[in-house]
């Protein structure tokens, strides 16, 4: 073991001299947990938030207006309506005066409203990214920690059978998994399923492809922690495999499944435009925002806002996402910090002490 | 002011030493340094107000524990600190200001007029370039000579710090030295430039005893020989009374007395210098018996003569100690019981993994102990002193032989079975580094009651009240129970570390170097308190370390290993006070003590023993 750093060290007196803090006020007291210390750093995290607010402002958005599992929304059009043309399709919305209008950002040349279709298009995003993450996430979790935990012949299976996914191009097997799913002449129970639901069949898919990533680095974090000693304590107090997993090494790995699982879900976003617009992920009527591009990229120098509005959405839902495991990482690592010196604050106090430095003993 | 008091003989002897040490022109001044780091938006001072000065020749060194800002304030010097501080203050070398100066200047500095001597040598070192390369690029930065003449100079250097043949050092790759050797090359490489200045940040904190007296006999020569100023950063108040002459004492960031070493070791003023050497255990100090002269024990062994010491001195010396032999042999008769632990030829192999084979860590361990008795098994790193803890507690497998731990045959019990299981009602561990052994996520209440959750002793209520009894044992405050590992100081934490082990009342506990991550006066308090539990709870103990000065307050028996074998192991009394094994002389003669008087003496003893060739 090598000394800790003048930082560290400067970190866990910190962290000592607030408990003796609290000690003064309230005899007993719980100290703070690292999942509270976590969420207050994550909460003191600007960029975090914003994303975090935007995401929640766009989530509310999408679910509300168009509506979403046959509850019927705010919104006065669906994504499929056509409706007659005005203003010739060109968005109706102004900042100034700040007015809505009939159809905010527009129509297409058929007359579908473009604001629900996009609303309708960030709905398949979200759910695409929810359900890989969390597919990914949980398969991820449970095979890196196997692996990492067991060794042996159990890590050999398991991180061949990475090896073998992660070789196999993505969007090939998106094509072959598409094309059964779009079979809808033969009327097996998964193209009937697939035809009302294209987003969950492609969500489901990716998560069980996507999670090679998170299980080696799942492995990694339990390779190093079940080195440590806490573990070795455990299992001498008598904790089994199972225990020794979930209450000790899960926990500690949590933070890298947790900021990797986000940034996961963020370029899960892009995949999925990435697929729609190739025309392997989800197939008109319904629609998703990179099918909406795919198919008005045509109209660009005609309509320009039917390839705008989609895509500013897919930047807006990734940039959120993508600062919200950013705070996220921040918050897990401590060492992720930044200090602004102009705003510092000057104290008398040294970082070895819970009292004032006392003068008298200074410099003699 | 004829006639002063008491104070005044060794006031002018103090005058003369200092005196001395004048004659070198001032290299080093230091004035009102501050060093502040920014944390959490805030300047929190890491050094404050620092004035002192080196001259040529003259070995500063300054002393505090972890945290108290030694480190800190030596790597301003260089402005080799990290973004978020600040440093205030003056620096002058040779009368030229280093601080606030432009970056390109302080890297002139760096490596030609100063050096640092790092405490790892092994990350310090660049593992992808040869030793020499790593020499021959500092001599080349500095000076502009052709390669042959600098591969000539580095071979010179690596000639000068002792190292056997310094032609295959020079080609070789650092992971191909021994710890000792790095340290060699890392000494040579900053002293490639003739440094003004050379700052040893913990030189000697990484290596083993024996190692460390070779480095630091190998700086004391280098001292004499270069002329340096060196400033030396430890917390090892043996290897500064080994080494300096002048010393600073830090805590808190300010420096709280500063004077010749002469004058902290015998007369220290401030409370907490004295507070500071009170805690360094002492070797042949142990807790309730008398004295060991450990000097004199292996003069006796080894037939040697002191120059430095009286011959009728050392003979009386001697003689007592042999007395005092006599009545602890006497003692050591006692009726003991049932073993706790019982090693019979024993072997302990790593298991194979991959294409790395399986490694026999330790060979024919023969070892017993009884019910309350305290077993140090002392050793240097890969000796296998570690590994025959780990094994007692089943966590390595047994290759041969027979290990009975409380009476059960665990050699061949099946990893995680049943047998160890029930094994394990009846042991704890304290480990190593108590920022590893707790789950950070647990609160520490949790982790207490752990183990008697697990064996089912205890729940709900009880084993609340259960935790609050182990804590108060432990003297850490009840209310600590919901706090979490990061909340708590390294010596809290050892003491929730022992208060897990002890929450099944085991009988055996082994501890795994419990205190070589502490500081020393958090040490002190934690072996104390590990002392008056066992003496209370009678458990028996074997104790892993490194460290025979701790090991002497605490055991009953030592065990000495060296590469894998158990080579020597006796009563404390005759281990310390009549030392056979060659081995074990050399353990002893390395250990550095806390008193410049008493470490000259054991120095020489050492330095006859190297000469007798007993290597």
């Amino acid at each position: 073991m090598s000394q800790p750093t003048q930082e560290e060290e400067i970190l866990a007196q910190q962290a000592l001299a607030e408990a003796a803090r609290a000690e003064a006020g309230i005899e007993v007291t719980g100290g703070l947990s690292q999942g509270q210390i976590v969420r207050k750093r994550f909460f003191g995290h600007t960029g975090a938030l914003i994303g975090l607010a935007v995401f929640a402002a766009i989530f509310l958005l999408a679910f509300t207006s168009v509506g979403a599992f046959g509850i019927p929304g705010w919104w006065k059009y669906n994504h499929v309506d056509v409706s007659p043309l005005v203003n010739d399709g060109v968005p109706t919305s102004s900042l100034w005066p700040l007015a809505w209008g009939e159809h905010p950002f527009g129509q297409d040349r058929i007359g579908r409203d473009l604001f629900a279709m996009t609303m309708r298009g960030a709905q398949q995003s979200i759910t695409v990214m929810v359900l890989i993450g969390a597919i990914a996430g949980a398969v991820g979790a449970i095979v890196g920690g196997l692996a990492g935990y067991f060794r042996g012949w159990v890590e050999a299976v398991l991180m061949r059978l990475t090896d073998v996914i992660i070789i196999i191009p993505v969007l090939l097997l998106a094509a072959v998994v598409g094309q059964i799913a779009n079979r809808r002449d033969e009327g097996s129970w998964i193209a009937g399923f697939a035809s009302n639901n294209g987003v969950v069949i492609l969500g489901v898919f990716l998560g069980f492809v996507l999670w090679v990533g998170l299980a080696r680095l799942v492995r990694g974090e339990f390779l190093t922690l079940r080195e440590r000693e806490f573990v070795d304590a455990a299992r001498i107090s008598g904790a089994s495999n199972a225990r020794i997993i979930f209450k000790h090494i899960l926990p500690n790995a949590v933070g890298v499944l947790i900021v990797n699982v986000t940034l996961t879900m963020s370029a899960a976003i892009l995949l999925e435009t990435a697929l729609s617009y190739l025309g392997l992920g989800v197939k008109a009527p319904d629609t998703s925002l990179g099918l909406l591009v795919a198919q008005n990229q045509e109209a660009f120098a005609t309509r320009p806002w039917l390839f705008w509005f989609p895509g500013l959405f897919i930047i807006l839902i990734c940039l959120s996402i993508n600062f919200i495991g950013d705070g996220l990482r921040d918050a897990f690592d401590p060492r992720q910090k930044k200090f602004k010196a102009k705003t510092a604050v000057e104290t008398a106090r040294h970082s070895s002490t819970t009292a004032p430095v006392a003068d008298a003993s200074k410099g003699s | 002011m004829t006639d002063n008091a008491s104070p005044e003989p060794e006031a002018t002897h103090l005058e003369t030493e200092s005196d001395k040490s004048a004659r070198g022109a001032m290299v080093l001044e230091v004035r009102d340094l501050s060093v502040d780091f920014g944390v959490d938006k805030k300047w929190v001072p890491a050094a404050i107000g620092l004035n002192y000065e080196v001259r040529a020749g003259e070995v500063l060194a300054i002393v505090g524990e972890s945290g108290s800002g030694k480190s800190a304030s030596s790597m301003a010097l260089l402005g080799l600190l990290p973004s978020n501080s600040r440093v205030r203050g003056s620096v002058k070398l040779s009368g030229k200001e280093l601080l606030g100066d432009k970056s390109g200047n302080i890297r002139e500095v760096r490596g030609k007029d100063v050096a640092v001597i790092f405490q790892e040598p092994m990350t310090a070192l660049n593992p992808v370039y040869t030793v020499g390369a790593q020499i021959v690029e500092t001599i080349r930065l500095h000076n502009s000579i052709s390669p042959d003449e600098a591969r000539q100079r580095a071979v010179r250097m690596l000639d000068l710090v002792e190292l056997p043949d310094p032609e295959k050092a020079f080609k070789s790759y650092p992971h191909q030295l021994s710890g000792g050797q790095r340290q060699r090359a890392m000494i040579a490489q900053s002293l490639s430039c003739d440094p003004k200045l050379l700052i040893a940040d913990e030189p000697t904190t990484a290596l083993d005893v024996t190692v460390q007296a070779e480095i630091l006999d190998l700086m004391r020569n280098l001292r004499n020989k270069l002329d340096s100023a060196i400033v030396l950063i430890t917390h090892d108040m043996g290897v500064v009374a080994d080494l300096a002459d002048r010393i600073a004492v830090m805590r808190k960031g300010v420096i709280v007395e500063s004077g010749t070493a002469q004058q902290i070791f015998s007369n220290p003023q401030h409370e907490y210098t004295q507070a500071l050497l009170a805690a360094v255990p002492h070797l042949g100090q142990g807790a309730d018996t008398a004295d060991v002269d450990v000097t004199a024990a292996l003069a006796a062994a080894t037939n040697t003569e002191l120059e430095s010491v009286d011959h009728d001195e050392l003979v009386r010396r001697e003689l007592e100690n042999q007395a005092a032999l006599k009545t602890a042999a006497e003692e050591a008769a006692k009726p003991k019981g049932e073993p706790v632990l019982e090693l019979i030829d024993v072997a302990i192999e790593y298991p194979k993994q991959g294409r790395v084979p399986a490694f026999r860590a330790v060979e024919e361990a023969n070892l017993v102990i009884y019910p309350g008795q305290v077993v140090g098994l002392v050793g240097e790193s890969g000796s296998g002193k570690t590994t025959i803890g780990r094994a007692a507690v089943g966590l390595l497998p047994v290759a041969a032989g027979s290990m009975r731990v409380v009476g059960q045959d665990i050699s061949a019990a099946k990893r995680n079975g049943k047998q160890l299981h029930e094994v394990r009602r009846d042991i704890g561990m304290v480990f190593q580094d108590p920022s590893s052994s707790l789950n950070p996520r647990l609160p520490i209440g949790e982790s207490i009651g752990e183990p008697m959750y697990l064996a089912g002793v205890a729940k709900g209520v009880d084993l609340q009240k259960r935790i609050e009894t182990l804590l108060d044992q432990v003297e850490l405050p009840r209310g600590y129970r919901n706090r979490y590992p990061h909340e708590l100081s390294g010596g809290q934490k050892q003491r929730v570390g022992i208060a897990r082990a002890l929450s099944l009342q085991p009988k055996l506990m082994v501890a795994d170097e419990p205190t070589s991550a502490l500081d020393v006066s958090v040490q002190a308090k934690v072996l104390e308190l590990f002392q008056n539990l066992q003496r209370e709870l009678g458990f028996a103990c074997l104790f892993v370390t490194h460290d025979l000065a701790v090991v002497d307050v605490l055991a009953d028996r030592i065990c000495v290993m060296q590469r894998g074998r158990i080579v020597e192991q006796g009563t404390r009394e005759q281990i310390l006070r009549n030392p056979q094994e060659p081995y074990t002389q050399r353990l002893l003669a390395a250990v550095p003590l806390p008193d410049p008087e008493k470490q000259r003496e054991r120095r020489e003893l050492r330095a006859q023993l190297m000469a007798a060739g007993i290597e």
